[in-house]
């Protein structure tokens, strides 16, 4: 592609999308019987966005996470990753423009801290995994935008639950891809390490231009951070920007009406206390 | 450091033995000159050397084969042993001793050469490691492949006792002699064919260094990271059943190293990282071969204990000491 055209092609609104599904139908098939968890998918975020995947507990969210970073084989629809199929990339490309922060405990070893970071520089080293220069400026900088640089020479085992998932962010970013896909980070979290978590996001999405989606149950937290929404009910899943989903009261078909409401003005969940 | 205690315990190896060789004497024959005797020269040449040759070469795979095991099924309890590979290879040599005395003919013949028992044992590992493999591949769940080769040893010891209930006293005994596990009896010819398919196991293990470390993370984030979970799955279990298999079929079921001595490198220094440990365990389990083949010699006397009750009166006790010592073991 000739530089003109490149520029052309980059201006329509249509580049700056990284995922996108079309159709997309996600579950799990088993002796030719499928198990169709949501269907009907249809996706566009662009780049440079902290998109907020929202919904009860057994709806989906996992399982569309995985879907869409390639763990998972769809059942039916397309998915496109930089204008390009996803089931076309080899995982070791895929892994240089996608990356994980996964929410099941990590096996046992006496992995340290860096060496843990480090591992996210995999896709681009040799076969003898040697660091090179730009792979360990790579790993400094991971590390000192979560703040573990100091606990560097720590096994990871010795971490706090907040200090581990700063440290596993930190590995993804060392990966140094467009997306990162972090599936309930905040999980096992208090509430002061949920912020610093999401305020973290928030910033690298900021200054980094990198795409951020997570699966989350802070639904407050995300409604005043994320820039982008996917909501998942039993009925469909639906998706825009957060001002959009809040403007058209989607954001009350999230959990049944009887025991919680979605109050536009104060832009939160709240209990309904007339029952 | 490592590396010149192995040198050093080769030589105090060599040395030791019914009849005591003073090191010096060593050196000059090793190296083409002459000892002070000629009967030392034929002693160190023909039975000494190859012997500890093979206590290295069997040391350090049977410890390299249980690192690949522990860290593909994340499990601390995995080794050779434990995913059946080493029984496979019993019954095949079971079949061709005791087999002997039941089916007559060839076998009668083919059971008193030492590479008709070699191929034995490496045809008896490789079905066992096929039959895992096809498990592998029906069944995702690693503890499951796990307790699939433990079923495959309990199977293959009914097998080998049934055999052995109809067998002959003479035939039995032969059997129980290989099973004790031995290092010596190989031919210069036998440990050039041992050495090269070691060479052979032991180069592939350099090349999956990388994801080792990478499956570390559990097999999702392996994948995320670009490694190809299946290929590097099934070059491990091909890694070690070539390994397995060969060192069985040259001197036996070595138990207890391939399971402690990965465990023992871990310890000593504390790290999980493969581009330590490989090359850690293979001169480890090395060492602790040379120096539980001097203990079975029992230096100055003309007894030799089996090797397999070494490898178990030392393992053991050092395992369980780790683990009350540090009170955990990691993959």
């Amino acid at each position: 592609m000739s530089n003109k055209l490149k520029k052309d092609f980059l201006n329509k609104p249509e580049a700056n999308i990284v995922l996108y599904t079309k159709e997309l139908s996600i579950g799990y098939s088993q002796k030719k019987q499928q198990k169709i968890i949501a269907n009907h998918i249809n996706l566009a975020i662009q780049k440079g966005r902290f998109v907020a995947l929202l919904g009860k507990n057994g709806i989906g969210k996992s399982t569309l996470l995985r879907t869409l970073s390639k763990v998972q084989k769809p059942l039916g629809g397309s998915i496109e990753l930089n204008q390009k199929s996803l089931i076309k990339y080899a995982d070791k490309e895929l892994a240089t423009l996608l990356s994980l922060v996964l929410t099941e405990r990590l096996p046992e070893s006496q992995l340290t801290v860096i060496e843990l970071v480090a591992l996210g520089r995999q896709p681009y080293t040799n076969w003898i995994d040697k660091l090179s220069k730009t792979d360990l400026q790579k790993i400094i900088w991971a590390m000192e935008q979560t703040e573990v640089a100091h606990l560097k020479d720590h096994r990871f085992y010795e971490l706090s639950d907040g200090q581990l998932q700063r440290v596993l962010i930190a590995r993804a970013l060392a990966q140094d891809t467009e997306i990162i896909i972090l599936d309930e980070p905040t999980a096992h979290l208090d509430m002061h390490h949920t912020f610093k978590v999401f305020n973290l996001l928030k910033r690298l999405v900021d200054n980094t231009n990198k795409t951020i989606i997570i699966s989350t149950h802070q639904v407050n937290l995300a409604l005043e951070l994320a820039d982008e929404l996917i909501l998942m009910n039993e009925e469909s899943v639906q998706s825009g920007t957060t001002e959009k989903l809040i403007e058209e009261n989607i954001l009350s078909t999230l959990f049944p009406k009887e025991i919680i409401n979605f109050n536009k003005t104060l832009r939160q969940f709240s209990i309904n206390k007339d029952n | 450091m490592l590396g010149i205690l192995l040198i050093v315990l080769f030589a105090v190896n060599i040395s030791l033995g019914s009849v005591s060789i003073p090191l010096k004497d060593i050196f000059s024959s090793i190296f083409g000159g002459q000892a002070s005797k000629e009967s030392w020269e034929t002693i160190i040449i023909n039975f000494r050397l190859p012997k500890a040759l093979t206590a290295i070469l069997v040391g350090s795979g049977l410890s390299i084969c249980g690192l690949l095991m522990q860290t593909l099924f994340r499990n601390p309890l995995a080794g050779p042993f434990v995913l059946g590979i080493s029984s496979g290879a019993s019954l095949g040599v079971a079949l061709l001793i005791l087999g002997a005395s039941l089916f007559g003919g060839v076998f009668v013949s083919l059971s008193y050469s030492s590479w008709a028992l070699a191929t034995a044992a490496f045809i008896g590992s490789a079905l066992v490691l096929f039959a895992v493999l096809v498990a592998a591949k029906t069944v995702r769940n690693t503890m499951s492949i796990l307790i699939i080769g433990l079923m495959f040893g309990s199977l293959t010891a009914a097998v080998i006792s049934v055999l052995a209930y109809f067998s002959e006293a003479a035939q039995i005994q032969q059997y129980l002699f290989w099973s004790f596990g031995s290092l010596g009896n190989l031919s210069w010819n036998e440990i050039t064919v041992f050495t090269s398919i070691y060479c052979i196991g032991m180069a592939a293990v350099f090349f999956i260094i990388k994801p080792l470390n990478s499956y570390l993370l559990g097999e999702q984030y392996a994948k995320s990271l670009g490694m190809n979970v299946k290929r590097v799955r099934l070059s491990i279990l091909l890694i070690t059943s070539l390994l397995t298999g060969v060192i069985t079929a040259f001197s036996g079921p070595i138990a207890f190293i391939g399971l402690a001595v990965p465990h023992i490198s871990k310890m000593i220094f504390n790290s999980s990282n493969h581009k330590i440990l490989i090359p850690a365990s293979a001169i480890l389990g090395g060492i602790i071969l040379l120096i539980c083949d001097v203990i079975a010699q029992l230096p100055t006397s003309e007894f030799t204990l089996p090797i397999n009750a070494i490898t178990s009166l030392f393992g053991a006790p050092v395992v369980i000491w780790l683990l009350v010592r540090k009170k955990k073991i990691y993959v």
